[in-house]
């Protein structure tokens, strides 16, 4: 279950079967990305060079388009990963204060991880569901109609939030 | 194309049908009660998997012969979870806000009982005599939908429901017709792109067939990446067929051999109904080899974005599917020429594609003959921010916004003030009171500086400060660009800083001027729509608000106090009530305290400016107030 723990040494092995799986697919690179990420939580650099040689890349080429991509990560993340929306319709709702206030209960910045390993904070444009602004997600669950007290509870749930 | 081989599809499109048809009637035969739970994102955000989890709990109690369906998104977003009952005899009712506690008194109450509870019900969803309906509903005097019909009403992953509900048969019918005869078709319709430009589709259509080169592509752009849009992933999640069908038609008409569909990566539940879609499209033969027996053959696959805004743009989103850094690149050669893989590429938006069967099925005058001269047929809107009824509506083309915000909406709440809409996300503008009545087209909202683009609409009211609002698009679009052109990446940059400064009680007049000019330059200086859009935000705020802008500047005061560097919350002591805490319990970061006399006062460094101690304070006393500029604040007498 916590495969998104951080671990000493990247499974180089469970890399090699990925990129072995999508030797035939046209333009595999991002979907193979998002497969490492999926099962390793994050791209280990040490993915880059057997992702390279996989498909027949430049090691390089493969460092930018992580890099591009707000979505690829490149060292470990928490166990949870709080998704607050910066849109529009949660911003004219309050978002930021949202926002200020997770950031003061998991102690982190935008982008920043728990010393636990916990929790990870995450801005994203828009979570499309603006009629429920404000609003935020942990992992896959959505909250809406946020308010500050609420979001103690909310985080409670999914442990404590890192000290 | 041979008369055999038409014969062939027909025959073997009405198989395909009955099958359908048959499979239904067993399922849905009529006669025994039908509970349909809306489980798009918006429903299940509302909680709408307890709710159906509470009616399954309570039918397996007494066993009737109920049927329960997942079903989309109706576009009553604000009243999710929506829950529909239809029994044999009565009209279909919708009941809104629904609990699990509502839903099991649902269960007991009218689908085993005879009590329709409309204390609960939204109205019913035909006329009939007895029970309300909600088509008296003063919204349904404009809506008119067309893409988002099946929405809410079939079960998404279930591609036997589309197909009994007319689905795939627009795909039988072009088959037999001759390519070049459905572009016609479509131009006659009159349909124009709804990804945001509004370019006419039969000419995209047109060249893109007209091109050499083999294989073709067709591709589905369903990035949706401006911030209060959501059309694409409700109809992606409530009919995916609809759009795969389009894509299909599309593909046929272009001659293209292969499909993509390019969504956003934060809609997991829109993949997911996509990749079931496909699999049924396919055991079905609607995609593969030969579809329907017409000779055609397409497939298409599912690709998933990975967080860049800037690859809804065509260019870049072909460069990342291949793969690469989604950077745009100058066009021509645009992609129907040259696109995926350097060869022909047809892209149209999800809605664009939706269009397209409807269009097939009902004929291009039918189409035309909704909507304005030149933008024809429906426009779906997103509704969201300060208006009642948040969610989707499809209204026909020149319906204005006062219509849409106010008779569709349900207007502001709290009894506020309407100050402007927001339409168009980060590429379109900010349109005041005085364009309420504007019928909104492609071309008129581009007259007033704003843009369609992908039909976001956030509404915003007295509350929110437009000088703030022109920051945060500003803050979007320097974030999301890409960096490629200078203008774009290092112009927005100035002019964030600008409008920041402005938000922060800084800034001079001149910055005015000068955020005209870099406007202009930026314009300009970028290569795709992301850059040459960007200073629209700030040009419509400055047009229609230009007094916002210069009160920040020159009294550093912000009239919708809003800019949290501008304001400072504040204890009226004459009104504050000794004996009440209510402000205090409600402070998360401990910033208010009794002084000596049992008035509260707040520490303004502590103060977060969340807003929780003014909405604590209880009316009768009133006594919480907002100060713009903050040095209003009297200075805190020493507490001994
Ligand atoms: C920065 C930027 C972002 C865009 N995002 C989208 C999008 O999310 N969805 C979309 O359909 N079109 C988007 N477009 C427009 C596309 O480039 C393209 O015009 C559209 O997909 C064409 O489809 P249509 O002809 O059906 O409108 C975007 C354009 C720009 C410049
Ligand atoms: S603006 Fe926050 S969900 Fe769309």
């Amino acid at each position: 279950m916590d495969k998104h723990q951080e671990t000493a040494e990247p499974d180089l092995k469970r890399i090699e079967e990925i990129v072995s799986r999508y030797r035939d697919q046209k333009w595999p690179l991002i979907s193979l990305l998002q497969e490492v990420q999926e099962e390793l939580g994050y791209i280990p650099p040490e993915a880059i060079r057997p992702i390279a040689r996989g498909t027949g890349l430049f090691p390089a080429q493969v460092q930018g388009v992580i890099s591009f991509y707000e979505q690829f990560h490149t060292t470990p993340r928490g166990k949870n990963i709080v998704k607050v929306c910066r849109g529009t319709a949660c911003h004219v709702r309050g978002g930021r204060t949202i926002l200020k206030i997770v950031k003061q209960n998991l102690g982190v910045e935008e982008g920043g991880t728990t010393p636990d390993m916990n929790f990870t904070l995450e801005t994203v444009p828009c979570l499309g569901t603006c009629f429920l602004a404000p609003s935020m997600m942990v992992n896959k669950d959505y909250f809406g109609k946020l308010a500050p007290p609420k979001l103690k509870s909310i985080l409670q749930q999914y442990g404590s939030p890192g000290e | 194309m041979k008369i055999a081989d038409t014969l062939d599809v027909d025959s073997t499109f009405q198989h395909l049908r009955s099958q359908a048809l048959a499979s239904m009637r067993d399922h849905l035969d009529g006669t025994r009660p039908i509970v349909m739970v809306g489980t798009a994102t918006c429903g299940k955000a509302a909680g709408a998997l307890e709710v159906l989890q509470a009616i399954r709990e309570e039918l397996a109690k007494d066993q009737p012969d109920a049927r329960v369906v997942e079903v989309g998104c109706m576009g009553h977003c604000y009243a999710e979870p929506l829950v529909i009952i239809n029994k044999p005899g009565n009209p279909p009712m919708a009941y809104g806000y629904v609990t699990p506690e509502i839903a099991r008194r649902l269960v007991r109450d009218y689908v085993i009982g005879d009590d329709p509870s409309l204390e609960f019900t939204l109205g019913a969803l035909e006329e009939n005599d007895l029970i309300p309906s909600i088509y008296d509903l003063p919204r349904f005097a404009y809506e008119q939908n067309i893409v988002l019909k099946n929405c809410g009403h079939i079960d998404p992953e279930n591609i036997d429901h589309y197909i009994a509900s007319g689905g795939y048969e627009a795909l039988a019918r072009a088959l037999r017709m001759q390519p070049q005869e459905i572009v016609e078709e479509i131009k006659l319709s009159g349909l124009r792109g709804r990804g945001g430009a509004g370019y006419p589709t039969w000419q995209k259509w047109r060249v893109c067939r007209d091109s050499k080169g083999r294989p073709k592509y067709v591709i589905c752009n369903a990035d949706e990446g401006d911030p209060g849009a959501f059309m694409d992933r409700a109809i992606l999640e409530s009919d995916p067929h609809s759009v795969i069908e389009g894509m299909i038609v599309a593909a046929y008409a272009v001659g293209a051999r292969y499909g993509y569909i390019y969504v956003r990566a934060e809609y997991p539940l829109a993949v997911h109904r996509i990749e079931i879609a496909l699999r049924q499209a396919r055991r079905r033969g609607l995609l593969g080899k030969n579809i329907l027996g017409s000779g055609f053959d397409i497939d298409i696959r599912l690709f998933q974005g990975s967080g860049a805004f800037v690859c809804g743009e065509e260019t870049a989103l072909i460069a990342s599917l291949e793969g690469r850094q989604g950077l745009p690149r100058h066009r021509p050669p645009f992609p129907a020429v040259h696109g995926l893989n350097g060869k022909p590429t047809l892209i149209n938006n999800v809605k664009t594609l939706a269009y397209v069967p409807r269009i097939i099925t009902n004929g291009a005058s039918w189409f035309s003959s909704i909507g304005t001269e030149k933008s024809k047929g429906t426009a779906v809107f997103a509704l969201a921010g300060k208006v009642v009824n948040a969610g989707l509506t499809e209204v026909p083309m020149g319906t204005t916004l006062r219509q849409i915000v106010f008779d569709v909406g349900g207007g502001i709440p709290n009894g506020k003030q309407f100050k402007a809409v927001q339409i168009g996300g980060p590429s379109g503008g900010c349109l005041p009171q005085s364009a309420l009545d504007l019928p909104i087209d492609f071309d008129s909202l581009r007259e007033v500086g704003a843009m369609m683009g992908s039909g976001g609409m956030v509404v915003l009211d007295e509350d929110d400060c437009m000088v703030e609002v022109a920051r945060y698009f500003l803050e979007f679009t320097q974030r999301e660009s890409c960096g490629k052109c200078t203008m774009c990446r290092l112009g927005t940059k100035q002019m964030l800083e600008m409008l920041k400064d402005f938000t922060i009680g800084q800034g001079s007049m001149e910055d005015l001027d000068k955020l005209y000019e870099m406007a202009e330059d930026i314009k300009e200086g970028s290569l795709c729509g992301l850059g040459r859009t960007a200073p629209n935000p700030v040009l419509t705020t400055l047009r229609y608000f230009r007094d916002e802008y210069e009160a920040h500047i020159k009294e550093r005061h912000c009239p919708a106090l809003m800019c949290h560097d501008l304001i400072a919350y504040y204890v009226l002591p004459h009104k504050c009530e000794r004996s009440c805490d209510a402000c205090v319990g409600a402070c998360t970061v401990e910033a208010i305290s009794p002084d000596r006399k049992g008035i509260k006062v707040i520490d303004q460094e502590k103060c977060v400016k969340c807003n929780l101690c003014l909405l604590a304070c209880p009316p009768q006393y009133n006594a919480i107030i907002k100060l713009s500029p903050p040095e209003l604040v009297p200075a805190a007498k020493k507490v001994k």
